[in-house]
């Protein structure tokens, strides 16, 4: 058994922090304007994300990308969430954003989807979440029903991030209600301006995201921009929501570890009724936890990663991965503020943004308590 | 021309050195260890001289412990064509690293050698030039800009008051400065090329070379702490300090 990363690996994850450490983390605050990255940052630090060889690095090497492994992926996100210089949730600097379902596409649909959104000629926007349909999708009331060559799509969606800026969607809605998450959601692809389809308003976040209300109203798509076969949307979206959810946990412990060097230098300098807060247990004990928890996390995400990599199984693994990481890593940016007093709260200091951050993914992209329901299905089976 | 660089595995810059309860030397388990900075420098300009079709090859020599490899592994991913380890557990002392060298410079007869001026572990800066006086060479030290022309190289160096440059005849020994260049971040393409370049490995032993130490260390200590300074009221309160405290004037 070995734990240690592999030599190309830990190279890798020293290159990505030495970046960080030297382009990133000096001008954290002054990358974004609101939350997207200023067009003159955006053009220096692509070139340099080139430089360092990691454009396209989680698109496969079949289209172009760099195709690594989970692994490796893991460390990269790892490294780069020391900073907050980089939105945590729309395109970075190392190439477009590519949603993991187009690489399902038939070659026709890679034509006219896939490709364009890798050479950065269409932006993509993922359609999924409803007002009463959110970490359920099988209960999405938003319906596509087929007339001839065309499906025609009604129904409303909510938390659509980057819809205003996005030349097509990919689209899930019901073809058949009764059967829900099982066979009964379809995936499209649509182009946003099909008539039909409007932007109700878009909404203020606590989160690096603005996202936007759509309405469809009779959107009329052809039949041949359906992706895989009616009723198989959710088809393909395992693998990729597994990843997605190891990518949570690879950030939470780049979060820890920022936090944990913050928190443990500010507290061997600041002095409180003649003593450094570093000497106070009720510090200490912050400092130890987050210690552990980060060993904890990074053990768990670089197994989950490696067994994905061989090829195996890792639904349980990511529940874990992300519900863990995501809440500790929160309560590593709690506690680093708590550890800053009144300075923690300023915007002087990346920690409420870490922890505005944190506590978002704690909702997003899978809550807690339904990672959980799914993981106690699996406890009460194992051990029941 | 084909061009050696010398690279060392120390403890990293960012991390705080703690000296051993027993005072025989600093901490060195479980700390982050990388190449010495100096070194970076060396492999870049060797890179940057194979980019440019100046050098035809570059080879990167280290020696010590198992962890070497690594460090020869990074300097391979930064561009060299491939990597020569020296095995060896004993505390290699400037004169043992400048005798391997010879050994390997006799055997690879390359056009210029090139290392980090010094290593920010020891900062002995004493290496190179013991090579070059092994070898018979000239030496460029405290290189902060390398010209070639023919058979010569002239080297532009960073002394007091201003710069010095030198014109040697090759084959040179060459150190570098900070300001020579400043080294590139290993791309991951690279670093994926550099797992199947070849690292040879070879004993002190197979190169004739006696690394036993000269010197013997009799304890490491910390600098002494600092003192937090005080504000004075008075200038004749600060002169009688500096003479009957201090005790400097």
């Amino acid at each position: 058994m070995d734990f240690q990363l592999p030599e190309e690996l830990s190279l890798l994850k020293d290159n990505v922090r030495k970046f960080v450490d030297a382009e990133l983390i000096p001008i954290e605050r002054d990358v974004c304007d609101g939350h997207k990255i200023k067009p003159e940052m955006r053009t220096m630090l692509e070139e340099k994300a080139q430089a360092l060889g990691l454009w396209l690095f989680d698109v496969p090497v079949e289209h172009g990308g760099q195709g690594l492994g989970l692994l490796a992926k893991a460390v990269v996100w790892t490294e780069l969430a020391r900073t907050i210089a980089l939105p945590t949730r729309a395109a970075s600097i190392f190439g477009p954003l590519v949603s993991p379902i187009l690489f399902h596409l038939n070659d026709q649909q890679k034509e006219h989807y896939l490709y364009p959104v890798i050479r950065g000629e269409k932006v993509s926007c993922f359609v999924q979440t409803e007002p009463d349909a959110g970490g359920d999708p099988g209960a999405m009331r938003t319906t596509a029903v087929r007339h001839g060559d065309e499906y025609v799509i009604n129904g409303t969606k909510r938390f659509i991030t980057n819809a205003d800026a996005s030349d097509f969607a990919q689209v899930f809605a019901a073809t058949d209600r009764e059967k829900g998450s099982r066979g009964g959601i379809s995936a499209f692809l649509v182009d946003m301006d099909t008539p039909g389809i409007k932007l109700l308003r878009q909404q203020e976040t606590m989160m690096d995201d603005r996202p936007w209300e759509i309405a469809f109203d009779d959107v009329r798509v052809p039949a041949e921009n359906l992706i895989g076969e009616e009723g198989e949307g959710f088809k393909h979206a395992q693998n990729w929501i597994s990843e997605g959810r190891v990518r949570h946990g690879a950030r939470g412990i780049g979060v820890i570890e920022r936090c944990l060097e913050l928190g443990a230098s500010y507290a061997k300098q600041r002095v409180t009724f003649g003593q450094p807060l570093a000497d106070r247990q009720a510090v200490q004990w912050m400092l130890v936890d987050m210690y552990t928890e980060l060993h904890q996390l990074r053990l768990m995400v670089h197994q989950a990663a490696w067994k994905a990599d061989q090829g195996g199984d890792i639904r349980y693994e990511s529940y874990m991965c992300k519900y863990f990481g995501d809440t500790k890593s929160f309560e590593a940016a709690d506690r680093c503020m708590q550890i800053h007093g009144g300075l923690g709260l300023t915007t002087d200091l990346p920690i409420e943004k870490m922890w505005r951050d944190q506590r978002s993914f704690i909702i997003t992209e899978g809550p807690t308590e339904i990672l959980k329901m799914a993981l106690a299905r699996q406890v009460l089976r194992e051990y029941g | 021309m084909k061009i050696m660089v010398a690279v060392k595995r120390v403890i990293d810059y960012n991390v705080k050195i703690r000296v051993k309860n027993d005072e025989t030397g600093v901490e060195t388990a479980n700390v982050k260890m990388s190449m010495n900075p100096f070194d970076e420098i060396a492999i870049e300009e060797g890179v940057r001289l194979a980019e440019a079709g100046t050098a035809e090859e570059l080879v990167a020599v280290s020696m010590g412990g198992d962890g070497t490899q690594e460090t020869i592994r990074t300097a391979l991913a930064m561009g060299a064509d491939r990597g020569i380890h020296v095995a060896s557990d004993e505390a290699l002392e400037p004169l043992a690293v400048a005798k391997l060298l010879k050994a390997l410079a006799d055997k690879e007869s390359p056009d210029l050698i090139i290392l980090g001026k010094q290593a920010i572990d020891d900062d002995s800066n004493q290496t190179g030039q013991m090579l070059a006086a092994l070898l018979g060479w000239s030496q460029g030290t405290f290189a902060s800009k390398l010209e070639f022309d023919g058979g010569h190289v002239s080297v532009t160096r960073e002394i007091d008051g201003g710069l010095e440059t030198l014109r040697l005849a090759m084959p040179a020994v060459i150190t570098t400065d900070l300001r020579l260049n400043t080294p590139r971040y290993a791309s991951l393409p690279n670093i994926m090329k550099a797992k199947k370049k070849t690292i040879d490995q070879m004993s002190p032993e197979d190169l004739g070379v006696d690394v036993t130490p000269r010197l013997t260390t009799l304890k490491v200590v910390e600098p002494a702490k600092r003192e937090a300074g005080v504000m004075v009221e008075t200038v004749e309160e600060l002169l009688d300090k500096l003479k009957n405290e201090a005790k400097v004037i």
